[in-house]
């Protein structure tokens, strides 16, 4: 506990420093990576982190230095050359947009992998630490790097936010931004820039292999929350510093643990949870709506059930019993038990010892479901003038999804018709 | 004699790679091979620290559950939460592979499995460990044999099954429509890449799976329109890749698997180069006519 104190107390240099650092890179490229997300070039940005490697090798190896700026420049080129090569091998040959990318993505990680070794074989002494561009090495970030970093971010973020409406229109749907003359080659290859800026940098904290992760991970969780860019933006943004934040508390707790993995870690289950329990975007809550759905057609096919039975045949004027109503509708039986259940504490069913019985209030709702499915049909065969024998499948449908409103205009438009097309009478509330 | 197994080896999982990757990219499932070769890490790791051994069958179990959980959490969240497919497969894959990353972290005492060995594999040390036939009189190294029978395994598959697996990648609907089961191939068929991507793991490494898988084959089909002669092309380029990356790597004194891929790729880029020029003469000539 004490340590998780002398964390968040940032009184030590170094674990301000790295916290800091890697705070600003994810959250950078959490920002951009919202924009690759929503163009569906998730696997782009993977293919461009690992084709950033043979720039940072040749770069040192002209230079000699593993100075952040000079590797940088170097990681920029063959970025941005990786990104032209997708793009012209998609356009120019019969080979698909994933084959592209995951050949660039293997065929300069394999450059890269091949110079690196070359480079540690011949060693001078000075080489060491440049594998850490692999799995990112968090913990080793100097002052320079945190300064060049925090400036890249700012570059980024001024970039987003005085271009927002063009990367917006752009990423949503590119070929109304065309339409609309906006310049989309210029802001193509702007977004392609703050793209390779955002993983170049981004791969000091987790490495390549992992960089897509910090791109897209924290975009994805955002969009279950929101459909709102802004507060998209906003959001990936805080999820990829809180997950930057604890990837290096962890690492800082436990040093044998890698910060990069952590943080992707936590993106990675920050965003499962979202994915499932976000209220809206969620899939839980899809599942309930669903559920509730499919409860309520149960219900209201229940309800058409004991009209048939009880008003229209009269069977048994003190009430049904289950083999009665099954005989009528296969149901499945766990599924009947608990429709029935819920009848019940609707107060829509009652019941006398085995027997069960629409009451007043069900009986009014059953004839509203009733009403709906002839109405229907009366629509279909009259308007529409579908013949008799095609028209009850439909109606058994609709007649869970009109509304009152639709209800109330079909009415006047069927002039309130007194019967259906099969000549049963149509059942008004008085 | 140590110079011709890394050949023979590297060679052998080229072309295991170049056949099934052929028909990976005709199914435009090549990010899929690089999500399950990452994937495969956990498992490999995990089964590492069960049976503390490397015994391959026990990782092939490890790595195979891997592979198919990822392919399920992919198929899970592009399907059941309707999340656009691309994000799913980087989203599943990467977590998989941190996941096998700090397990690695964690436990390094136990496993003796380091994080460069999973990007550049061990090809290199293939001659130094061997199996003895004849009472020590025949010998052959470890890794050669493992790929030269997944070879002979993928080689049969692929001239069994040629019929169903050319059908089935070219136009599913087609071949449903046929009532030819294409779930039933594109399991047999993942469970194949899934089997090749784990044994050559530990030969390649994760990343470089992938270029072996999509390189050779790409290269072939920017110069052929024919299944058959696209399949020889591609093992050609993977034999010569193994060959040209091995003296390479020897010559810069590097990986031999990054530089095997390099010159994959520069295969691919002079296949790139003809192809174009070779469009630009027929939009040539077809001016000419007119």
């Amino acid at each position: 506990m004490n340590d998780v104190w002398a964390f968040f107390s940032f009184s030590d240099p170094t674990v301000r420093i790295v916290s800091l650092g890697t705070v600003f890179l994810a959250m950078s490229a959490s920002v951009v990576g919202t924009f690759a997300f929503l163009r569906k070039r998730a696997l782009v940005g993977d293919a461009i982190a690992h084709a950033i490697l043979p720039g940072i090798a040749i770069a040192f190896m002209l230079s000699g230095t593993k100075n952040p700026i000079v590797l940088m420049m170097g990681a920029l080129i063959s970025g941005w050359l990786a990104t032209w090569a997708m793009e012209y091998i998609t356009e120019k040959t019969k080979l698909s947009n994933d084959t592209a990318v995951a050949l660039v993505l293997s065929v300069f990680f394999g450059i890269g992998i091949m110079l690196l070794t070359h480079i540690q074989h011949s060693g001078t002494g000075n080489q060491s630490g440049l594998d850490q561009y692999l799995f990112g090495k968090a913990a080793g970030m100097t002052e320079q790097d945190l300064w060049t970093y925090s400036v890249v971010a700012l570059l980024l973020l001024t970039v987003v936010i005085s271009l927002y409406k063009e990367l917006k229109v752009y990423s949503f749907n590119p070929d109304f931004a065309a339409v609309s003359g906006l310049p989309v080659k210029a802001i193509r290859r702007i977004l392609n820039l703050v793209t390779v800026l955002a993983i170049a940098i981004g791969i000091q904290s987790v490495g390549v292999v992992l960089m897509a992760a910090l791109l897209i991970t924290p975009a994805a969780a955002a969009r279950a929350w929101t459909s709102s860019l802004k507060i998209m933006l906003f959001l990936a943004a805080l999820i990829g510093g809180i997950s930057g934040l604890s990837g290096s508390l962890i690492s800082y707790l436990s040093p044998a643990m890698p910060t990069g993995p952590w943080i992707v870690m936590t993106l990675s289950i920050i965003t499962l949870l979202s994915l499932f329990f976000a209220p809206r975007g969620g899939a839980l809550s899809r599942l309930l709506k669903q559920r509730r759905h499919s409860q309520k057609i149960l219900n209201e096919n229940l309800l058409k059930v004991f009209y048939k039975l009880s008003v229209e045949r009269k069977l048994e004027k003190s009430g049904l019993n289950v083999a009665e109503l099954l005989a009528e509708r296969a149901i499945n039986k766990s599924d009947f038990a608990a429709a029935i259940k819920r009848l019940k504490r609707k107060n829509w069913l009652l019941a006398e010892g085995k027997k069960l019985k629409l009451s007043s209030i069900g009986l009014v709702e059953a004839r509203r479901v009733v009403r709906l499915h002839r109405l229907w049909e009366m629509y279909l065969s009259q308007r529409l003038n579908l013949k008799e024998d095609h028209i009850h499948p439909n109606a058994e449908s609709m007649e869970h999804i009109i509304s009152p409103e639709l209800e109330a205009l079909l009415l006047k438009e069927l002039d309130f018709p007194t019967q259906d097309p099969h000549n049963s009478p149509i059942p008004y509330s008085n | 004699m140590e110079a011709f197994f890394i050949i023979a080896t590297g060679a052998l999982v080229a072309m295991t790679c170049a056949l099934l990757g052929s028909f990976l990219l005709l199914r435009k499932m090549a990010m899929l091979g690089d999500a399950i070769s990452h994937a495969v890490l956990p498992g490999i790791v995990l089964a590492f620290m069960i049976s503390g051994s490397r015994d391959n069958f026990i990782m092939l179990i490890g790595a195979s559950l891997a592979g198919l959980l990822v392919t399920l959490l992919i198929e899970l969240l592009h399907k059941k939460i309707h999340l656009q497919e691309d994000a799913s497969i980087g989203i599943s894959f990467t977590w998989l592979f941190a996941i096998g990353v700090i397990l690695i972290s964690a436990y390094t005492e136990q496993v003796d499995l380091d994080q460069d060995c999973v990007l550049y594999g061990e090809i290199a040390y293939v001659p130094f460990d061997l199996i003895y036939f004849s009472g020590g009189q025949l010998f052959f190294p470890r890794a050669t044999i493992i790929s030269g029978l997944l070879f002979l395994l993928t080689l049969g598959f692929v001239l069994v099954a040629y019929k169903g697996l050319k059908i089935t990648s070219f136009n599913s609907d087609y071949a449903k429509s046929l009532g030819i089961s294409t779930l039933a191939w594109h399991l047999v068929f993942m469970s194949m890449v899934s089997v090749t991507t784990v044994l050559s793991f530990e030969i390649v490494g994760a990343i470089l799976i992938v270029a072996l898988l999509v390189v050779p084959p790409a290269t072939a089909y920017l110069l052929t329109k024919r299944l058959k002669q696209m399949l020889v092309l591609a093992l050609i380029f993977a034999v010569l890749s193994a060959i040209g990356g091995y003296y390479l790597a020897v010559f810069l004194d590097a990986s031999i698997a990054g530089a095997m891929v390099s010159f994959a790729g520069f295969f691919f880029l002079l296949a790139l180069i003809f192809s174009r020029l070779r469009a630009r003469s027929l939009k040539v000539d077809a001016y000419l006519k007119e």
